[in-house]
């Protein structure tokens, strides 16, 4: 049994606006096995980034965490000193974010703003500091390193950028990367390559990676475990083998559905209908339940938990459910789903 | 850098040649016949021909200018029609009351704005925001005439603990500080608030920024967070404000100088408008476009020292 470096469990998170509070995270559950690659997918507003940020407790102001876990080697971050969280932050666990171009400081040097963790977090001397960021550069496969570290962010592609954000990252050896969208926006061979890189260093430094993307092609590609999260909750939590073979969650067997698939014959696309419900008006019971079509009265009703499947791997949906109250055999988007009951 | 340094001075020849086109034209449109004043009303006109002759006067305008030019590049801003005396005489030791009173103001005004902006900006929409600000417009709709009676009646009349009125130098009115104070806060106040509106909103705008989460993320103190990430961005804007502030200070003088009775370069140009003496006058003016133009130079400058990517060229 692989030894669980990062649990987060049932985390709640709301925005206090002025339209009323914003359950933007209501129930997010996964964990995180040493030295693998978990991916979180979902579609825009579905709560990954805010399960990232509230992970590292870094939310705007407006912001807070109302409920959960986040067990990081056992201890729960959420009880945590503000001081004693940032100790942590850029040095146990770091985070690269979407925007390359705007994630850096456009008014220190590159060298400057990757020393600044290792004189933070480590105490070293601002000129030692300064050659370990020439090796840090080198570490993410940027060519002339020394003349790089003397540059301006505004001086550098965004693929370059993005690789000097995994190189503050990774300059104290994190033990778990936080990737939010690291490629989004970037060029599709850009995209590529920092993905590649991304991997080769989780495997030479021995981290997990927690990527937060859009895109099941980068998850198929990258991660060990998915978590899918729909409407500000996890709604399946699955190995990725399991996943793409044969996924559980009406979401899922969808989203998938909806994809056009090399791998697999596939006469055509099926969309799923309707649209994402606003966190503000969210549905009674399944939050999935309007544009599921199995949903019953049940689904209607009563918001089903993340459910253990038996093999390791969890979805929330009440055909895994004893309680199931319809067919044995249930149709989701022309494919067959054995219910428990 | 010196390269850039060294273009933008020559670029400071075609405006300041603009200026004095400006300053000398606006002097010939004001009414009033500065030869006919010198002679008194009710001269016989011969006498006031005399001394239009002597001035140069009878001269046409571009040949005045022309004449006029070639003295100022000589350091020559002509003779005072009243005293008789070289205008750089009498300006000479003036303007350097005003520059001190304007360097202190834009001092107390950078000092006093930037940290009421800053905390202002930390602890945005709670109380001690709200009070600041509330204190900052005050401040700002405060005519500073008013506000200079006001301080003279509070802390001269009241309570004598200040003087209402402030030396001229040589002697120095830097001799007692406490001559210093009220005319500094008269003339600073103004810009204290401006600045520290500007700060606040440009800090707040910085601090929403993507950069400043990866600070956070990267698990730097809050005083590192805003000191050395936010701030050094959020000063671009307003060097640019501290800049016209001081700019603004210079020529603002006027009023504070006639309120505390000091001799600066203000009080001296209003004296000289009254008296129709015009080439103290246009000297008066020419110098502080002058010292305005360097300012903003100074300015620009600055904006490269605290973002590189601004392009100068």
């Amino acid at each position: 049994m692989v030894e669980t470096i990062l649990d987060v469990r049932d985390l709640r998170t709301s925005f206090y606006t002025d339209e009323g509070e914003v359950k933007a995270v209501d129930g997010v559950s996964f964990s995180v096995p040493k030295g693998k690659t978990i991916g979180i997918v979902g579609e825009s507003g579905s709560g990954k980034s805010i399960t990232s940020l509230s992970i590292l407790r870094l939310l705007a102001s407006n912001g807070k965490v109302v409920g959960g876990e986040v067990r990081f080697k056992g201890d729960n971050l959420l009880a945590y000193s503000e001081k004693k969280m940032r100790s942590l932050r850029g040095n146990k666990i770091s985070m690269i974010f979407q925007e390359p171009m705007t994630s850096l400081n456009p008014v220190f040097t590159v060298g400057q703003q990757i020393s600044e963790t290792l004189i933070e977090h480590q105490g070293m001397s601002k000129k030692a500091a300064m050659a370990k960021s020439v090796d840090l550069l080198k570490l993410v496969g940027i060519p002339s390193p020394d003349k790089r570290v003397k540059q301006y962010p505004y001086e550098l592609s965004g693929g370059m950028r993005q690789r000097v954000m995994i190189a503050i990252a990774l300059a104290c050896n994190p033990e778990i990367l936080i990737a939010d969208e690291p490629t989004t926006a970037l060029d599709v061979t850009i995209q590529a390559q920092i993905l590649g890189l991304i991997r080769d260093l989780q495997q030479r430094m021995g981290m997990s990676v927690v990527l937060i993307t859009h895109d099941l092609g980068v998850v198929a590609e990258t991660c060990d475990y998915v978590a899918v999260m729909y409407a500000g909750q996890v709604v399946e939590y699955s190995d990725v083998r399991t996943l793409f073979r044969k996924p559980k969650h009406p979401y899922t067997v969808g989203l998938l559905k909806s994809l056009p698939r090399p791998d697999e014959d596939q006469e055509k696309l099926i969309p799923i209908h309707g649209t994402v419900p606003s966190p503000l008006h969210m549905p009674v019971g399944c939050r999935f339940n309007p544009r599921c079509p199995a949903a019953t009265d049940l689904c209607r009703e009563k918001l089903p938990d993340l459910f253990d499947d038996g093999e390791g791997n969890q979805v929330r949906c009440w055909i895994y459910n004893e309680q199931w109250p319809g067919e044995k055999e249930v149709d989701v988007f022309g494919e067959e789903r054995t219910a428990r009951c | 850098m010196t390269k850039y340094i060294i273009r933008r001075l020559l670029q400071t020849i075609p405006v300041l040649i603009g200026v004095s086109i400006l300053v000398f034209s606006l002097m010939h449109l004001i009414p009033g016949d500065p030869a006919q004043i010198i002679a008194g009303e009710g001269a016989p006109e011969k006498t006031v021909e005399q001394i239009r002759e002597r001035l140069g006067l009878n001269e046409p305008i571009h040949k005045q200018y022309l004449n006029y030019m070639s003295g100022v590049v000589q350091g020559d801003l002509g003779n005072s029609v009243r005293s008789g005396r070289p205008v750089v005489d009498e300006i000479k030791t003036r303007f350097w009351v005003t520059l001190e009173l304007a360097t202190y103001a834009t001092i107390l005004a950078v000092f006093i704005g930037l940290m009421a902006g800053i905390i202002s900006a930390v602890r945005h929409y709670t109380f001690t925001d709200t009070a600041i600000m509330i204190v900052a417009l005050f401040g700002l709709s405060m005519p500073n005439f008013w506000l200079g009676l006001v301080l003279i009646d509070w802390f001269a009349i009241g309570g004598d603990w200040l003087p209402a009125w402030a030396k001229l130098r040589p002697s120095g009115w830097g001799d007692s500080w406490r001559q210093v104070v009220l005319p500094v806060i008269t003339l600073g106040t103004g810009g204290a608030a401006i600045i520290a509106r500007m700060t606040r909103s440009s800090m707040l705008e910085v601090i929403g920024q993507d950069y400043i989460r990866t600070a956070r993320a990267k698990g730097l103190t809050d005083r590192v967070i805003t000191y050395r990430h936010a701030l050094k961005n959020a000063l671009i804007p307003v060097v640019t404000v501290v800049g016209l502030e001081f700019g603004g200070f210079l020529g603002g003088a006027v009023l504070t100088e006639t309120i505390f009775a000091i001799n600066g370069m203000g009080r001296l140009t209003v004296q000289a408008i009254n008296t129709r003496d015009f080439p103290i006058v246009q000297g008066a003016v020419l110098v502080i476009s002058v010292l305005f133009v360097f300012v903003n130079l100074i300015v620009d400058i600055s904006y490269k020292l605290l973002n590189k990517r601004i392009d100068l060229g």
